[in-house]
């Protein structure tokens, strides 16, 4: 029989809607009732973002058609919020991932909580065991898993007994101000777990098109011949363009402009997801339609597969100045000297695999043609700015034409710092003078975003019998991919960083930053740190088992301390907290077991072993090398006595907003709901530089510092002059100024002061501290992060598997601002750590992608989190915002050499590749017994 | 453009296998459609005009015991498979194998007719079939058959059934006596393709310290799901002890065909965690088996 209508209830409302061909329910509720808190991670049934309840069971509305919807019950995340006289009451559920700090960008949210939903109302008192298991494919890249498990576990008290909520303990800073290093609730959560957050896709414009790119799919090839007379001519297409449409520049990039916007006839295909023709269409259906009937011709040539073939002779150049982007030196003292002087020295070569953000948010830009003329870009994106600048190059624009308005960003991770479709659905609206909104799904982001570098690290070191370090060197080559992205930076810390947080007198540093027709490489957090980290931390842990010493002893002996000088030339003179997170962390470990580092069999089942490893890190706050740093913020006093502050700086999930908010009512001692937060808008705040390097809250948190304290001021001295009080007797507190006995208003300060033609707004530039370029032997950074963590893993001795039990991570931030959003970072750093060395693996071969799905990229789930503690270290950092220095990345690097470490002490196997491979483990065990 | 142009959702059998044989073509029955709908998106599977929608179908969904059989409808999800005391009382190999296939959203809608239809020679709920002896119930348009369930299989996603005119109706399985019992395990890997290294699924029937009779099924174990026959037969009769299992489990190897699948295993490797996972399981279902 053939139905014609689907009539359902969505939220307790009836609707009742003609049937389309090919709708799945996520499209349904998402384009039709505009109910997009519902999201589309995947349409892969991988990520668990699109579950919805269906007749009180979770389904996943991307494979659900929508036919089968006929005559059910839905309920949406918009449907658990309850609304009483007009004022929306939060399920438990929601209130409780906004207290406990579940929610960082968001995007998997929605799925998180209807999962939760549909569990508690099946199993009210769930075990840690059941929850899990119910939320074992509801994937959160962001990780924030304890603190998930918390809020649900929180929620089900409340739903069961009608106690209030319980509230989670919260760290505090111990240099706590009134409200910065305090719990703070981010501005952005109820919206996140109501559904109402909007991120680029949930986005719809009048007369809206939708783009689609059609790729060139071979990893290298000359574009000899292109046919797109077909495409032209499907009924809905309204353009095709090709390179040749290209108004300005063929070539973008944000450092380096080495990426073709669209591959020419008899030009040169560098990696499968080079663009070769770009499509807007009425519909998505119609636009892919229409890519797979263009017809390309390439002639193929030899594929370089990584970085060590490229430099070989006789290898086919990638770019006009060859396949090398860059050798990066760093010379520390005499390195032979230092060799001469080691009673011993170590060699061993390292291998770190391709990985991908895999935000769970697929890209999506929207470029909107103005009637005056100008482009809005509506995208979410790392460095609004920089986007701008690229868009404006290629399209021969001035920069002022184009508007970029950043969106709620689900996840970045680095991944979101390069262009995407931004300058292709620009391209489109222009000629077609229609919105055009161009999405990535899965596969197409998993294609052509750039990934971290794989890199080979060979580490030579040179050691005292008694575990001093007398020299180190290090050579790396890094795969950059098909074009430069952030390569070339991204290579230079893992270089800089490759000798470890030691100090050491002689080191020698090389690495070689080298194309391959593999898909790009360019920023991902730990920004190249996270390789060399691995190769350090395992050599180190070589050579402690070699003098038969404890790792913790020999890293004491070595670690990097206030006097040190490190590899770059830097003497450290503040905030070196790391011979603190050290000890603090040892004595944890300690306590379950005094011999973390002795393998210990499970009693019950003798086939698992049990032994702990540590891993030590240290990473830069900030860009450095001699970049400029600075962010502009610009703050302003309404007639309401609201404040808003704005900087284009930007908001992956990180939790920066929620800073920025905390920042301006502490200096300006007003309510945080006082204080409005606008960021990632190029037209209307001022430009806060790109989102990278753990700089946002030491560089933007200052500019908003001082741009308030100056706000602060300006208001003061107005009052000071009007009512000729002297400025120490006005004091400013909770909104209001009190002077002598008199109390004024924020919004009647701001209101007489415009009156008197004074401008309660201020725009502050900070510029950061002054740091030198590589080689000159100077403060190359002018801040550094500290962290040591510790692993327990379980090996299985039966099939090489390995579990993660336990991790303890101990980090020196200078000062916890944040402290609820620090918890997120640190726990999602780890399990970002824990993914990177035993289940992330972007595979290619011969330059094609294998990984093109995320049932063939897999990211850790709720079930592999292990035990997190986390220690908090805070020594100050001069002229961090309250002493706070970046922690985004240094969370996630130390992870993966603390596991391997510990699967070492374990069963005795060295892992020198990742991800670990628990085929080789049970290899290398069986090698052992012969 | 579209995946399916036409979605159908007959009520009965009779109107299923009607909508089968006369719907616009191509026609294609879908169950959760977690297998196919993938297979469509993914080019692994050409888009169809009609999708047949097999879960509104009656005898596709129940469980019931049916003679000396348990009958489990091919539409039947894996949720509720595992929440079924009837699976549990006689199926707990099923049950297992079940409860490792995705997470809730997914198990509400996948069915085990699906798991079986898409053919796979190490799909787990196939794989506890095997094991448990079941037999399929076939429709076509003059009525039902029963097949063997070994018979459904001619190759990696290949069934025998004509895809134009006839559908799974479901599997009976023998119910479990006294002495009975059976159990499932597997082994993955965390990265790479989301696929079993292997699993692996035992029966047996135990007399006081004596292997009556047993069944074991490993995927992938060949190309078609692979029933370890030999080694079956060299345990009949034989007592449980560490030797006959040793012996069986060389038995095993000898049979099987254990080989390199590319980025997921290498032959190697399967060969050497096989007699763990072959005992674990055997150990399992035989404690099992225990006669109180
Ligand atoms: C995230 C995820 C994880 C998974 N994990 C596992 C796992 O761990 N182990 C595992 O074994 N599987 C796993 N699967 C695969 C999948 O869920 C199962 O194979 C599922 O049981 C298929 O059932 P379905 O109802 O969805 O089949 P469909 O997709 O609806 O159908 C599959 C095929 O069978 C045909 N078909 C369906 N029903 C019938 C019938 N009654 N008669 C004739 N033909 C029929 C269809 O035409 C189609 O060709 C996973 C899938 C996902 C998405
Ligand atoms: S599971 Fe549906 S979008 Fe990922
Ligand atoms: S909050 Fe879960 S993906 Fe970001």
């Amino acid at each position: 029989m053939k139905n014609n209508t689907i009539t359902m209830t969505v939220n307790n409302e009836i609707h009742t809607l003609p049937i389309k061909p090919g709708e799945t329910l996520a499209a349904l509720l998402r384009e039709r009732l505009h109910l997009t808190g519902t999201k589309i991670g995947c349409e892969e049934a991988e990520c668990g973002a699109c579950t919805v309840l269906v007749n009180d069971e979770p389904v996943l509305s991307c494979i659900y058609p929508a036919g089968r919807a006929d005559g059910k019950t839905i309920v949406t995340i918009e449907g658990l919020a309850k609304y009483v006289d007009h004022v929306m009451k939060l399920h438990p559920l929601q209130e409780a991932f906004v207290e406990h700090g579940a929610v960082q960008c968001g995007f998997c949210i929605p799925g998180q909580i209807m999962t939760a939903f549909a569990l508690l109302k099946r199993n009210p008192n769930p075990s840690q065991d059941e929850l899990r298991d119910a939320l074992k494919d509801t994937l959160c890249r962001c990780a924030g898993y304890p603190m998930i498990e918390k809020a649900i576990l929180a929620a089900a008290h409340t739903l069961r007994t009608g106690d209030p909520l319980p509230l989670p303990e919260i760290y505090e800073s111990i240099h706590k101000r009134k409200l910065v290093g305090r719990k703070h609730l981010r501005p952005d959560a109820v919206d996140k777990v109501t559904g109402k957050a909007i991120f680029t896709d949930d986005l719809q414009f009048d007369n809206m098109l939708y783009g689609k790119v059609r790729r060139a799919m071979v990893p290298h090839a000359i574009l000899k011949k292109l046919d797109i007379s077909k495409a032209k001519a499907v009924e809905g297409v309204l353009a095709v363009l090709t390179a040749e449409d290209i108004p300005g520049e063929q070539n973008h990039g944000v450092i380096i402009s080495d990426w073709p916007a669209l591959i020419g006839i008899d030009q040169q295909v560098r990696y499968v997801g080079d663009a070769i023709a770009i499509i807007a269409a009425e519909t998505p259906e119609i636009a892919a339609y229409a890519a797979r009937l263009i017809e390309a011709e390439f002639e193929p040539l030899p594929v370089i597969s990584s970085p060590v073939q490229a430099m070989e002779e006789g290898q086919p150049q990638l770019h006009e100045k060859g396949n090398l982007l860059k050798h990066i030196k760093v010379r520390k003292g005499d390195v032979l000297k230092g060799f001469e002087e080691a009673d011993q020295v170590f060699d061993h070569t390292f291998h770190t695999q391709i990985t991908d953000h895999a935000f769970m948010e697929p890209e999506c830009s929207i470029a909107v043609p103005t009637q005056e003329g100008r482009m809005e870009v509506y995208v979410g994106s790392q460095i609004p700015y920089e986007d701008r600048r690229q868009i404006a190059r290629v399209m021969g624009w001035e920069e002022s034409r184009v508007r970029v308005i950043g969106q709620k960003m689900g996840g970045g991770f680095g991944g979101k710092e390069d262009i995407a479709g931004q300058i292709h659905a620009v391209l489109l609206a222009n000629v077609t003078g229609r919105p055009v909104k161009l999405l990535y799904d899965r596969h197409e982001s998993l294609i052509a975003h750039p990934k971290r570098h794989a890199t080979q690290i060979r580490v030579r070191i040179g050691v005292k019998n008694n575990g001093r370090i007398t020299a180190a060197e290090t050579e790396l080559f890094g795969d950059t991919g098909a074009y430069a992205s952030l390569g070339e930076k991204v290579m230079e810390r893992a270089t800089t960083h490759s000798a470890g947080p030691y100090d050491i007198p002689h080191v020698r540093n090389d690495c070689f930053a080298v194309y391959t027709n593999n898909p790009p490489a360019g920023a991902f957090r730990g920004f190249g740190v996270t390789q060399s980290a691995f190769a350090i931390e395992s050599m180190m842990d070589m050579i402690a088992h070699q003098l038969g010493m404890d790792p913790v002893e020999l890293r004491r002996m070595n670690i990097l301390h206030l006097g040190s000088v490190t590899n770059t030339g830097q003497a450290l003179v503040e905030s070196v907290g790391l011979t603190e997170c050290l000890e603090k962390l040892d004595a944890e470990m300690r306590k379950t077991n005094p011999e973390p580092f002795k393998a210990c069999i499970d009693p019950e089942e003798p086939n698992l072993v049990r032994a702990w490893g540590i891993g030590c890190a240290y990473k830069n706050t900030g860009l450095g090398g001699g970049a400029p740093d600075f962010a502009n913020a610009d703050i302003e006093l309404f007639d309401d006595g609201k404040v808003e502050i704005r900087s284009s700086s930007a908001e992956l999930g990180q939790g920066l907003v929620a800073v920025m908010q905390m920042i301006v009512s502490e200096e300006l001692s007003i309510l945080p709901e006082n204080v409005r937060v606008l960021v990632m808008d190029t037209d209307l705040s001022p430009d806060g530089g790109p989102t990278t390097a753990s700089r946002q809250t030491y560089i933007t948190g200052n500019a908003c510092r001082f741009a308030a304290q100056t706000l602060r001021q300006n208001i003061v001295n107005f009052l000071s002059k009007k009512f000729e009080v002297e400025p120490q007797k006005i004091t400013l507190k909770d909104g209001f100024a009190y002077f002598e006995n008199k109390k004024l208003s924020f919004n009647e300060i701001a209101k007489q002061m415009k009156a008197l033609g004074e401008e309660p707004r201020v725009l502050y530039k900070y510029e950061a501290p002054e740091t030198q370029p590589l080689g000159t032997g100077g403060s190359m950074h002018f801040a550094y992060s500290y962290s040591v963590q510790a692993a327990e893993v379980e090996v299985n001795k039966l099939t090489g598997e390995v579990r993660v039990l336990k991790v303890i991570s101990a980090n020196d931030l200078g000062m916890a601002i944040n402290p609820l959003g620090l918890q997120g970072q640190i726990e999602g750093g780890v399990m970002m750590g824990l993914g990177h060395c035993l289940t992330e693996e972007f595979i290619v071969e011969d330059g094609h992608v294998i990984s093109d799905q995320l049932a063939r990229y897999r990211i850790p789930g709720i079930k592999l989190t292990p035990e997190i503690t986390s220690i908090i270290i805070e020594h100050p950092t001069a002229d961090g915002p309250y002493g706070a220095k970046g922690v985004g990345e240094i969370s996630s690097i130390p992870t993966t050499p603390a596991i391997t470490n510990a699967i070492f002490h374990a069963v005795g196997v060295r892992i020198d590749k990742t991800p670990v491979d628990q085929e080789q483990i049970l290899k290398a065990m069986g090698n052992q017994l012969d | 453009m579209y995946q399916w142009q036409e979605y159908r959702q007959p009520k009965s059998l009779a109107e299923a296998i009607e909508d089968l044989s006369n719907a616009p073509v191509p026609a294609v029955p879908i169950a959760g459609g977690t297998d196919l709908l993938l297979d469509m998106r993914q080019g692994r599977h050409s888009n169809v005009h009609t999708l047949i929608d097999l879960t509104n179908i009656p005898e596709m969904n129940t469980i019931e015991i049916q003679g000396e059989s348990l009958f489990i409808g091919a539409c039947v999800s894996i949720n509720r498979i595992i929440n079924d005391p009837l699976v549990q009382r006689n199926a707990q190999a099923l049950i297992e194998a079940c409860d490792l296939i995705a997470g809730p959203q997914v198990r509400n809608i996948a069915t085990l007719g699906g798991n079986v239809a898409h053919a796979l020679p190490a799909a787990d709920g196939t794989i506890a079939l095997l094991a448990l002896s079941a037999t399929a119930n076939v429709a076509f348009p003059g009525g039902v058959r029963t097949m063997q369930f070994q018979e459904l299989f001619l190759g990696p996603g290949k069934t025998s059934i004509d895809k134009q005119t006839e559908l799974i109706v479901g599997f009976s399985i023998p119910l479990a006596k006294p002495g009975q019992a059976s159990a499932f395990k597997r082994i993955m890997r965390p990265q790479g393709v989301a696929l079993p290294i292997l699993n692996c699924a035992v029966w047996v029937e135990r007399e006081g310290n004596r292997i009556n009779a047993s069944r074991i099924a490993v995927g992938p174990g060949g190309p078609r799901p692979f029933r370890a026959t030999k080694a079956e037969n060299s345990i009949s009769g034989q007592y449980f002890n560490d030797d006959n299992i040793s012996k069986a489990t060389e038995v095993l190897l000898e049979q099987g065909s254990f080989r390199t699948s590319p980025r997921r295993a290498t032959s190697e490797y399967r060969k050497s965690i096989l007699p763990g996972l072959f005992q674990g399981t055997f150990k399992k279902a035989w404690s099992r088996a225990v006669v109180e």
